[in-house]
């Protein structure tokens, strides 16, 4: 921790801040995307598998 | 015969289905915690590198994601094998579900790759042998998902693929050292690549956490894809609406 | 396939023999369809010192890499319809219940397509060469270079044509398969012309391409096979 003297110096990267955190956001926005859209996904099936249960009806099983 | 029973047990979609659904959480906040701990290690706790200086805290999502996309093409040729050969249809899914996460990583380690290669080289792109190999490790992924697409029958674009899949992971080793061969004729060594010493714990443990936190990332989409390619899949089976109507979801 | 009057010989190699047979039979039959892939290749050819510089000093430069990707991109051009035709007459049927190996069969097609659009590429390089600037003495292994590229790209080809029987815009899918999987190629064969063009030996890129063949040849029938299968599922 004691490398950086404040909060502004550890944002500044030592100067390599426009290289850094574009390649951080990018990684770390790829990973939520990913995972929002496997969940998304499972939802969506979910939902639709449910949808056809309710149109079958609960009888038959 | 016992230790067959497990791979047997592989193929049954509801055994999957649960199964994946009892992991994925750990794997999620596993991978979740993981890569926090990583970003925090590698961005805060530890020091500059003595010749690249800060730029190099790249290698924090660099290396991981170059990593991971290798990690999902060998997942997703395995499990091509898998399909194809013992016609486990539940395989294909997995197939399926790991190629576009793939092919996103692919994509982040160029653009991060660029990113670095930017201040360190002075160019956005050098046809540096790993970056280029990597270029084409993405070109392989886009193939095999326009392949995918491009077959209207869910069974053909299954086995077509998975045929496709087989062929370029017997490539990319291949590609991968002609690459390097073709690299090292045209050019030195790659400044990345310089003499560095090898990496102080500080630097090197966030990076393995880093590479763990991706790996149960990876497990975390491929359990929960795979568990929506099979509602998909397996939307008339019985046990699938036994399943979720009990709210076993 | 007539059987006619003779005795036919009947084995897994006889049959890749008729099949080799009449694919180049059939293809010596509309010799203006086999030379378009070589009018392709010059042409593509000709683009690049009209965009570049017609100075031959820096066309010498770059021959390796003209030659390279136009013929890469014409050997492309003919294998849309590697299988196509005889998916829709039912020739592949035959095949697969033939009871025949299909990789063989496969194989067969495989050199039959380097025979008649491979080797007429091979035949037009001393000219495009000469055309490029490339010295009269490297002619011969770039000869030999692409001959081998070229029947490895048919090799992968086959592969990437048969995976795309059955499905839309085969072509332009086609080229987004093999295309990165031809890249070894590209840079065994450019290493190979550059070389010889230097003078230098150029033992190290043939080996390396005739073993890159030798093993595309030896796998790709089997892919290729698998896939023909499946789009006749």
């Amino acid at each position: 921790m004691n490398q950086w003297a404040s909060l502004g110096e550890w944002l500044a990267m030592g100067g390599y801040a426009a290289y850094v955190w574009p390649s951080i956001g990018l990684a770390i926005g790829t990973l939520v995307v990913n995972m929002m859209m496997a969940r998304r996904r499972h939802a969506a099936a979910l939902q639709r598998a449910l949808r056809r249960l309710a149109i079958d009806g609960y009888g038959e099983a | 015969m016992a230790t067959w029973t497990w791979f047997h047990k592989l193929g049954s979609p509801p055994h999957v289905y649960r199964i994946a659904g009892r992991f994925a959480p750990w794997f999620g906040w596993g991978a979740l915690l993981c890569i926090v701990y990583g970003l925090f290690g590698g961005l805060v706790l530890a020091p500059p590198d003595y010749q690249q200086k800060d730029a190099f805290r790249i290698i924090y999502v660099h290396a991981p994601a170059a990593w991971l996309s290798l990690s999902c093409y060998t997942t997703m040729a395995v499990a091509a094998f898998v399909g194809l050969v013992w016609r486990m249809k539940i395989a294909h899914a997995a197939a399926a579900a790991i190629a576009p996460v793939g092919a996103s990583f692919a994509f982040v380690c160029l653009a991060t790759g660029s990113l670095w290669g930017r201040p360190m080289w002075g160019t956005w792109w050098e046809w540096d042998a790993r970056l280029t190999s990597q270029l084409i490790l993405l070109f392989l992924y886009l193939g095999y998902m326009a392949l995918r697409s491009a077959h209207d029958d869910l069974q053909r674009a299954d086995r077509s693929s998975a045929v496709l899949a087989i062929v370029g992971v017997v490539n990319v080793p291949i590609i991968h050292y002609s690459v390097y061969w073709w690299n090292s004729l045209h050019q030195g060594a790659t400044v990345m690549k310089a003499d560095r010493p090898s990496m102080p714990s500080e630097m090197l443990v966030p990076l393995l956490v880093m590479f763990l936190g991706f790996t149960l990332f990876q497990l975390w989409v491929l359990c929960t894809r795979l568990r929506a390619e099979i509602l998909e899949r397996e939307r008339n089976a019985r046990w699938l609406q036994e399943q979720i109507r009990d709210g076993a979801r | 396939m007539n059987a006619g009057e003779r005795a036919v010989p009947t084995g897994m190699l006889a049959a890749g023999a008729a099949t080799f047979r009449r694919d180049v039979v059939l293809a010596f039959r509309r010799p203006g369809q086999m030379l378009q892939p070589v009018v392709f290749f010059l042409i593509v050819t000709t683009l690049f010192p009209l965009s570049l510089s017609p100075q031959l000093s820096q066309l010498r430069d770059i021959s390796p890499g003209i030659l390279w990707v136009g013929a890469l991109l014409s050997s492309l051009l003919a294998l849309e319809s590697l299988f196509r035709a005889d998916l829709e007459d039912g020739t592949l049927e035959q095949w697969v219940i033939s009871g025949q190996p299909l990789a063989v069969q496969v194989l067969a097609r495989i050199l039959a397509h380097w025979t008649v659009s491979g080797l007429p590429l091979v035949a037009a390089a001393p000219l495009v060469g000469a055309s490029l600037a490339v010295p009269a003495s490297a002619f011969g292994t770039t000869m030999l270079v692409l001959g081998l590229g070229t029947l490895c790209l048919s090799g992968l080809g086959a592969a990437g044509a048969a995976l795309t029987l059955g499905s839309r815009r085969a072509s332009v899918l086609l080229s987004l398969l093999v295309l990165p999987l031809a890249m070894p190629i590209l840079i065994f064969g450019a290493r190979g012309v550059d070389l010889a063009i230097l003078g230098e030996p150029t033992r190290g890129p043939v080996l390396l391409l005739s073993a890159l063949t030798i093993l595309t040849l030896s796998l790709t029938p089997w892919a290729a096979a698998s896939a023909v299968r499946i789009s006749l599922e």
